[in-house]
Formats: structure tokens, sequence, C-alpha cells
């Protein structure tokens, strides 16, 4: 539980002075609530309890009963991105400073690397961005965009060296981005020997090109073609295809953007199968719907543009804030990755060269918190779990963050249930003129922020310092979720049978390979080894019916067909009697 | 009624009689008379008016059923320079002899090779040889605008309205989702049927090779290579792309738990989808690959596999029986112990294909019938009158009226056998039912109106059975898409232009793709319209601002409807 050496390079705040203590809050954890006071020096938390012993003359903050709870984690983000020369709005100061606005003291961005460009170069450029910029803790996903040899490697090092432990593939973007379904395989398969957790963006390429020309040619050329080409059967087909993937190479996981209720039923039923996936529904999927693709406005249908696309059926954001509070969707992260219009226009005689993204780091928690918490679908325990726990616990940041515990950091939100706030483009932090939540008024939002044991939120004012942010380093093989992975890779030992060598007649055959096909790509995957692959569920070997010699069905009046079953091809060749 | 095929017209003197039976169509069971003559049931009721000295044939009370439809045959298949052992006039004879009067098999081309080549060669096969009836599905290997035509060709001109792809078998018969997309708006247009062998193909190569690597050479290694969940992967991604263009689809050989629910739960969800299980898959099970005796092992072999749950032939059964599955075929596909020896040492080099034409009916009846699942109109509807509908060729086939062919079977219900190579009717030396005790039997099979088996003794002529054109825009699939086109219609929202700021941005391609393949594919119809559902799309934006009214309503509403669409308030730049 206490600070056990935790990676990060940058471990010491700067300020060793930071002193704060918290009294009469309701800790609020995954588990549980209760009533205390806390301490935290050197961006820890240094003591829980009553009655605290704590030097003199520290800061202290009176929460008057309120709820303090770990700060969120915004697992999904888009900060500073480039596109076709072009970057997103929000970079690392403006996006971080957005996110802590809302309540989120730590997020988790994704390194895009273009087809060609080194993985390991694309990983430091963004930390150079993220170093210099970010005013929070951040850590990093890195996208794999394309596949061979070279970038098993870099995936390799930067699991061991670098602190990354996922990995995100597209199924989309078809001829730029897109995997073909025996890299997906090859892919999760080194992902589950590093330890490491597959992400997926989830949507059928192939399909989502072929509409958007169909479209195109029937003269839809606006916004409301984006979504009309991506259709939420297609997200559905994809999750479902690498929920299979996944489960033939016994890797974990995680899907992003989880936009539909096709899609976060898919997931629900993998999972009741036993299957081990995350869901990630977004902020915008919690918070709005695609209605607006249809939008008059050409700038704001186009604000709405993301992929997948937020679905035209108004009753989606529902479905999944409840799928999110019984456990069947388990983290939030925002897809954050703004465009402002004249980037947007970009796209306007042509919806598939609109840039994609959304608005959302600032609104999470609150969205959640108005949607969920105040609804009564989830308490404020499973809240806390949906916004932070169960992402470090995925991404193996847990209990230093997303916990409220002696050692852990000093990240920390006293949240306001009863305040009310109209979200408006004219009030928020981030830089893009449209905000998709435009009027939403929501129920409940951050007080206080605590970010690295510093106050950055207090009455209303942020106090945000450009690149104090960390880079959290991650190591592989989280427990939350490679639990199950190890206990299935023993049980998915293959065995052939034991048999004595056919030596009955062989049929001469023409040269030309048939039917079967032999290893499907040139590029070798060392990964694939004896280890995972079936299912868990089923070892045959060890089953209850018998599968090498007697046979179920020996008992049956099977016998008379001895004279069959003895020489192996014994009985010579009884080709065509016609 | 004219019925269109080419020879037309049976010998002259062919009259029958059968009395005293009851007849079973799909709907209903009736006692009646029948009287036929040249091929066509002529007459149907009592004390029928018929010419004198005509054969009769006493029913004794017994089910008179329309002669079974085997929807999925592989005779006289070609591979790798050898023949399956069962040719057409083998193949036919044991259809008949387990009261099956009409076989559709599959014509495959080699990849490159002309369609139209290919099914003249498997007409003038067939026409050769077979005993009964028959039609031809052709399969698709390849896909370009040559094929295109062909396919175009073989629906307008050659009676063909059923193409099969491939989703398995990487680098050879396999299509990538853009062609299937393609392929499923060419025929979804032209008004074919897309039939599917679903299974993952990538991630079989992969497991394939994993298997090999481990040193598992085995049949086993067939089916562990072949997870059920692929299967089901496969038949949920063809079911996305057949409702994305509007296509009916045919998944051929469901082997599974999972495939079959998949298709269950599509069937829930509107798509126009149907399962074929075969004889094996509703008859035995996986566990077999195991077998120590190799040989006995490698007669399992078949694709997607027969799986390793013993329960799978009870639970595919009962979906045949709550329609959720709509027709049954037998895949009959039969290769000698010699043959299948071609991959003793390697698995993935065994030829696939198991028995089953002749099994076919007394297995369902002794698995669906006999067990209480399924009445007997059920057993007509998924042995014969679905499929018939499903190939265009109903009430020609598939059903007992006057005007229909007279291919009947008088059905004995109490009539046990015990399935066995040494008595079955296929040049095959396993048979993969061996040993099985069955309950119902064909005791009479009348095929274009004569009597092919009679006292357990088989009377089939090679050549006699004619090719049955199908035509396209079968009712039974296509009603519905057609429906479902005229509602598809999409319309863009008419904006003015934007004439705003745009940035510089670098014309390399990113996010949005270019179009998916060179080919052009026509236009094909979605199937939602979303400018007619409930929910409003074009965007009113003076009425959702009225729904920002009830922000002070207590929290007493548990869902959060009212405010999911309040975010209209113009921001600042509004461009129009």
């Amino acid at each position: 539980m206490s600070g056990q050496g935790y990676q990060g390079k940058k471990n010491i705040p700067r300020i060793t002075s930071d002193r704060l203590l918290i009294k009469g809050a309701i800790i609020v954890n995954d588990d549980q609530s209760f009533c205390a006071d806390i301490y935290m020096e050197d961006g820890h938390i240094k003591q829980i309890g009553e009655n605290l012993i704590v030097p003199g003359g520290v800061k202290t903050i009176d929460a008057h009963g309120r709820m303090l709870m770990p700060g969120g984690i915004d697992v999904h983000t888009r900060f500073q991105m480039p596109d076709r020369g072009m970057t997103s709005v929000d970079d690392f100061y403006q996006g971080t400073r957005a996110a802590l606005a809302g309540g989120t003291t730590m997020i988790i961005d994704h390194v895009v690397p273009e087809p060609g460009v080194s993985l390991l170069s694309a990983f430091e450029q963004w930390r150079e961005w993220a170093d210099s910029k970010s005013c929070c803790d951040y850590s990093l996903h890195v996208d794999i965009t394309e596949w061979h040899k070279g970038v098993q490697e870099e995936m390799e090092a930067l699991v061991k060296d670098h602190g990354v432990n996922s990995f995100l593939v597209y199924l989309a973007y078809k001829g730029v981005f897109q995997l073909a379904d025996s890299q997906v395989y090859e892919v999760f398969s080194v992902i589950r020997d590093l330890g490491a957790i597959a992400q997926v963006h989830a949507e059928n390429g192939d399909i989502v090109a072929e509409e958007q020309r169909r479209i195109l040619e029937q003269g839809i050329t606006g916004p409301e073609g984006h979504v009309l080409s991506r259709p939420e059967e297609v997200e559905a087909e994809a999750i479902n295809r690498s929920v299979t993937v996944a489960n033939q190479t016994n890797c974990p996981l995680y899907v992003t953007k989880v936009m539909s209720k096709s899609a976060a039923d898919v997931i629900a039923q993998a999972r009741k199968k036993g299957t081990v996936v995350y869901g990630e529904p977004i902020t915008a999927s919690l918070g709005t719907d695609g209605s607006h693709y249809w939008s008059k406005n050409w700038a704001k249908a186009a604000a709405f543009i993301t992929s997948p696309p937020l679905s035209p059926d108004p009753t989606t954001p529902d479905y999944l804030s409840s799928l999110l509070s019984c456990g069947d969707l388990q983290v939030t992260g925002s897809a954050h990755c703004t465009f402002n219009t004249a980037q947007r226009a970009v796209g306007k005689d042509d919806f598939t060269l609109i840039p994609e993204g959304t608005n959302g780091t600032e609104e999470r928690m609150s969205l959640i918190w108005d949607k969920c918490v105040v609804t009564g679908k989830m308490d404020e325990n499973q809240f806390v779990a949906v916004t932070s726990t169960n992402a470090a616990k995925i991404f193996n940041l847990y209990p230093r963050k997303g916990r409220i515990a002696v050692g852990s950091d000093a990240d920390l939100v006293l949240w306001d249930p009863d305040v009310t706030k109209i979200i408006s483009a004219k009030s928020h932090n981030s830089n893009v003129e449209y905000n998709i939540f435009e009027g939403v008024e929501v129920r409940g939002a951050p007080l206080v922020v605590i970010s690295q044991g510093k106050i950055v939120l207090e009455e209303g004012n942020l106090h945000t310092t450009e690149g104090c942010g960390r880079f959290v380093g991650r190591k592989p093989f989280s427990d939350y979720v490679y639990k199950r992975i190890k206990a299935r890779s023993r049980l998915a030992e293959l065995r052939g049978v034991p048999r004595g060598l056919y030596d009955g007649p062989v049929c001469e055959v023409s040269v030309t390979p048939k039917t079967m096909t032999p290893a499907s790509s040139a590029k070798s995957s060392p990964a694939k080894q004896a280890v995972a692959g079936a299912q868990p569920v089923r070892n045959l070997h060890q089953s209850g019916f018998s599968l090498s010699g007697a046979q179920v069905d020996d008992n049956l009046p099977r016998r008379n067909t001895q004279r069959i079953v003895e020489p192996p091809g014994g009985r010579a060749n009884i080709t065509s009697l016609g | 009624l004219v019925w269109i095929g080419e020879s037309d017209i049976p010998n002259k003197c062919d009259r029958l009689l059968v009395k005293g039976g009851r007849i079973v169509n799909d709907d209903q069971s009736f006692y009646a008379d029948i009287y036929m003559e040249d091929g066509v049931i002529k007459q149907i009721g009592d004390n029928l008016i018929v010419p004198g000295g005509i054969k009769t044939v006493e029913a004794n009370g017994k089910m008179v059923i329309p002669g079974g439809i085997d929807i999925h045959t592989h005779f006289q298949m070609p591979y790798r320079g050898t023949t399956t052992v069962d040719d057409f006039s083998q193949g036919s004879k044991a259809a008949l002899a387990g009261g099956t009067t009409m076989i559709v098999d599959h014509v495959i081309p080699e990849p490159g090779n002309s369609l139209i080549e290919a099914f003249e060669q498997w007409r003038s096969w067939a026409d050769e040889k077979t005993c009964c009836d028959y039609s031809l599905h052709v399969d698709i290997t390849h896909w370009n605008d040559s094929v295109k035509q062909e396919v175009d060709t073989l629906l307008k001109e050659k009676g063909v309205n059923s193409f099969q792809v491939y989703m398995a078998y990487k680098d050879f018969y396999q299509m990538s989702n853009s062609e299937l997309y393609e392929i499923f708006t060419f025929l979804g247009e032209m008004g074919g049927i897309v039939q599917v062998h679903a299974e993952n193909g990538e991630i079989i190569a992969e497991e394939q090779a994993r298997m090999l690597e481990m040193g598992i050479t085995g049949p086993e290694g067939h089916v562990l290579s072949r997870p059920e969940e692929l299967e089901a992967e496969a038949v949920f991604r063809a079911i996305t792309i057949a409702s994305q263009t509007n296509c009916p689809l045919y998944v051929t050989r469901v082997m599974s738990k999972s495939a079959a629910d998949i298709i269950s739960q599509a069937r829930k969800k509107g798509n126009v989808v149907f399962g074929e299980p075969i004889t094996a898959s509703l008859g035995t099970d996986g566990t077999h690959y195991w077998s120590k005796n190799w040989a006995k092992a490698a007669s399992f072999v078949t694709s997607p596999p027969l799986s390793p749950d013993p329960t799978t032939p009870d639970y595919l059964n009962t979906l045949l029986a709550s329609g959720d599955l709509n027709v049954t075929g037998s895949a009959h596909c039969t290769f000698s112990v010699a043959q299948k020896a071609i991959g003793k040492d390697d698995f993935t080099q065994i030829p696939e294909g198991v028995n089953g034409v002749e099994e076919r009916m007394s297995l369902i009846w002794d698995k669906a019938v006999t067990t209480g699942k399924m009445d007997e109109n059920m057993f007509v509807a998924v042995t014969s009158t679905n499929a018939a509908k499903i190939l265009n060729l109903y009430p020609r086939k598939g059903r007992v009226s006057v005007g229909s062919d007279a291919d009947l079977v008088i059905w004995d219900s109490d009539a046990v056998r015990t399935i066995t190579a040494k008595t079955h009717n296929s040049a095959a030396e396993f048979n993969v039912f061996e040993g099985m005790e069955l309950r119902g039997a064909p005791s009479v099979v009348i095929c274009q109106g004569k009597l092919v088996l009679e006292d357990g003794n088989l009377h089939a002529i090679p050549g006699v059975g004619r090719f049955i054109p199908c035509t396209p825009f079968p009712d039974f699939a296509y009603k519905r898409i057609k429906a479902r086109k005229q509602l598809a219609v999409l319309r863009a929202v008419p904006r003015g232009m934007y004439d705003g700021p745009v940035s510089d941005f670098s014309p390399m391609s990113r996010g949005g793709t270019p179009s998916a393949s060179a080919r052009t594919s026509p236009t094909k119809q979605p199937v939602r319209n979303l400018h007619h559902s409930a929910f409003s799309l074009a965007g009113n934006p003076a009425q959702r601002g009225e729904l920002q009214q009830p922000f002070d309503l207590p929290i007493c509403l548990p869902i959060p409807y009212r405010r999911s669409q309040i975010n209209n308030s113009s921001t600042g730049i509004v461009y129009v």
C-alpha cells in the first residue's frame, strides 16, 4: 500500500514544502465511504484518520462533510493531435487545464505514429510535448498503425523501458491505420506475451469505406453522411470480431469509444461468456446523441463528428449509462480531440475529410454524476470506480492512482453534489468554438481539485502550472487483468493424440496446393507459443467425455462395425461405383 | 401450370395412384388419394376417377410427404486431381434410398476459371448420371467485373439463383469484406440468394500454423484450429454485411451452438437470414476427432468442423424445430480413406467432407419428430418445403398438390434401421453415423411419377434426372427485401454553403478513407431509413428549445431523458 517505489521520472514534486490538511470530509473510494481527515505532504497522502498529528501551520481546508474522492482519470485523450498538417486546438496545456477544471487529475493520451514512423520516436515526440505543457500527471497509450517485425521489437522496448502497457489497434480507417484480422491476431499475441492491454478502435473499415463511397455517390456530402456511412451494426460487428480474436489469443481486450447500444450489448454478452473485455463509453456517447448530424447549421453538425459516430438513437446515452452503472461497461474517457470550425471545414464538401473528435474532458465527471448518480443508477462509490479506480486498475496504476489511501498520490477532488451549472462554449476551458454539450445543465461539480498535493482549483479559480505534469510509467501484467489470463494460459495446453502411423494406401495428388492454406503471413510471429489459445472453458483432454480411444457411443450397437474400424484404410479403394 | 425444364416430359405411360395415404404438407395433414400422370400430380381427393388398369400403391394410412430436397451436396467433386467417391449416380441413388428426390449441388470453379464453363461442366456430369431432379448453386471463388457478368448471365439465363461465397480458405477461395460487400450488393439487386461458408479464414490460418508448430498433425488439429467462435464470428460479420446491403443471406453448414445462436438472434432483430444445419451436425459430434483410429478420425473432417460439444446436435435440432434454423442439407462430400490419407502427416491436407445424403430424412425424423420437438408438418418444411421456397421452386417442388411434380415419399414412421457402411448406398468406407439406430424411413419413394424405391429395392436410372432451373427473386426472401428497399431512400440535409474560414491542410490522406476497391459497385440500399423513423433527425432547433423548460423538474424522473437533447443554444459563431 505505501509508496513502494513507483515508476515515473520526476518523482518528487518541485516544491517539497507542499503540506495540506483536509478536515471533516467523507472519503469516497470505490468500495466504501467514511468520515476522516486527510494529511498530505510532498504530493503523497501521509495520514488518514481522526485527530491527526500534523506539523503546525499547514494549510487546512474544511470540507464541511462533503465528499472527497480520488481525482478522475481520463483514460482517453488526444491533445495536440496532428492531423494532415493541422493540430487539434487543445494542446497539452489547454487540455489538461480543462481536465483539472472538471475534476480529472490524470489523463492518458494516445500516441498516434504516422504509418512508417517508428513507435519509439513518436512516443518520444509525445513525451516532449506533454512534459513541457501538461499541468497534471499523464501517461500514454501507443497506437499500432502498421504491423511488421520492427514494430514488435519497439513494442517490447516500450513495455520494458518506457512504461507503456497498452496499445491500440484500428479495425477502421482502411488504407491508413487499419490492420487485417491476421495482423490483429499477431498483435494480440505479442501484447499478451508482453502483459499489456489490447485496445481496439472497433468499426469495420471495409464496410465503412464502401458505404462512404455509396453515400457520396448519392450526393450526400454533409455531416449526416458520416453517421449514415458508419451505422452501429458496423461497430458491433468489429467488436464481435475483436472479442473472437482476443479469445483465440487469450489476450485482454479493451474497447475504446463505445458509442452505440449494439456495441455495448456485444461487450456485455462477451463478458457473460467469460471473455476478459472492458468497454469505454465516452463523455459524448453518455451525454448526447447523433441527431445533431442533421442540424441545418453545418458548423454545428460538423462539431459532432467523431468515430464511431454518436448514435442517432436518442435513447442511447441513457442505455449506456445504465450499462456503466451495472458494471457491463467499466471505464470512461472523453476521447477529447477538438478541432475548430475552420479546421472542420476542410471537409465542407466531403464529410469523409472532416477531422474527427469531440470535446469532453472537462465535462466527463459532472456529466456522469448528473446522468448516473443523480438519477439513482449508481452510488458515489461506483462513480469513483468508473471515473477513476477501474482505469487505475486496468492500466496498473492502482493504488497509486484511483484510491484515497496512505501512500497514494495526493490527487483529490472535493465534490459538490448540489451545484448546478450550464455547459457552454462561452465558459468552458477548451479552445474550441463549439461545445457538443452546449446548454446542458448538469448537477454536481468539483469544488476543490488537488493535483500532486497542490490546490489547482479553488473557489472557481484555476491555478495550474504548465509543465508540472509527470509522466507516470505503467508496468505490464496488471493484476486486475492478468490474474485470469495467466490462469487460462496454464489450462490451455494442447496435446496431440498418440496414434500409430497410418500405413494404408495414400491417394496420389496433383501438386497444386488446394483448399488448405499454409501459414498465413510471411512475417513470422514468434509470439505464438504453446501457452495460450483455446478457451479455458474447454480442455478437451480433461473433460468428462473421453477423447482418445473409447468413444462415448462405443456402447451403442456399433460393435458390428469392427470390421470397418479395424484396419485404417485397410479396405481397398472403393472409389466410384458409378 | 407450365413448368420450364429441359427433358420435361417423362414416359407417357407413367400413371400411378397412391391410395389411402395421409398427405402431409408443411401446413396441414389430411387423408386423400393421389393420382399422377406424366410425372405431375393430376388429382388429389377421395374416389378419384382414374383410367383403368393403372398401377396402384396402397399407403395403408401411412404418411405421404413431398420428397426431400437436399439443398447441399458435393457429388463428383474434383479435388486436387482426384474426385469424391460418390459421383452423381452413386450420390443420387443414396439420396433416393433415403427419401430425397431432389438434390442441389455446388459448382466450384477453380479461382480464375470461368463460372459458366464450370457450370456447364457440372451440368454435363449431372445430366449424364443423376437419378433424380437436381439444381445447382454456383460458388464465387474469385471476384471481378467479368465474374459479375457471368453471375448476371447465370441468374438471368442459366437458372441459378444462389451463389456461395467463402469467408475461409485464405489465399484461395476467401473473399475480403469489401468483396463480400460488393457481391452482396450485386446479388441483392439481381434477386439472388447469397450463401456463405462462414469461418474466419485469417484466424484459422494463424491457428493452423500454431497447431502444426506445436506438433499436432492429426485430425484433432482440424477442430482445434477451427474453434466454433470463428464460425460464429464469421456468421456475425456476414449478417452485418447482408443487413448493410439489404441482401438475403443463407448460411450453409451451421455446425455449432454459437453459430446457430447468432442466426437466431439476427432473425429476432429482423434480418433476412436462413440457417442450414447438415445431417452431420444434427446427428453426431466432434469427439471422434480424438479417435485413436486415424482413418475414423479423418472421416469426420469437414469445415466448419463438428463441434466437440456432444450436446450440439440436440441443440441444433431444437432450433430447427423452433424455426430459428430453416433448411437442412447433407453437405455430402465423401472421400475414401486413401484420399483422406493425403493428409496423414498434416491435418490441413485432409480432404474435407462427410456423408449424409441418405441418412438426412431418417435422422431428422428420429432426432426431432420421435422426440416430440417437431410435428410431421414441420418435418416436411425443414426437409423439403422451405428449400423449395428459397430456391423459388415452390409449389412445383416441396408440396403435395395438383400440378406439383410427382416426387413423393410414403413414410414409415415405425421402421427402425441401423446405419452402417456395410449397407449404405454411398461408396465411402466410413459412415459418420455408423451404428446409429434410427426410427423412421421411406417405405416407397416416387420420383418423377415413377416408383424408385419399393419393398427395399432401389430402381434408380442414371441420367433421368432433369436440371430444374431456379428463378431470381424468390418471394420467400424477397418480399421483405423489396419492402425495405422502398423505405431506404437517403436524403441529404439541405444547407446553405459553408463560407467561413477553412484551415490549410496537407492533402495526405488520413482519417476519412477513399473508396475501398478499384471496382465500382453500383448502388445499394440500406435497411434503415432514418428520415422516416420516429425520432426527429432534421434538427428542429425551435422545438428542442422548448424542451429546455423542464430544467427545474424534480429529480423524481429517474430516466434523465428530459435533458438528452438540450444542447442547442447558439455559441458565438454560427455559420449558416
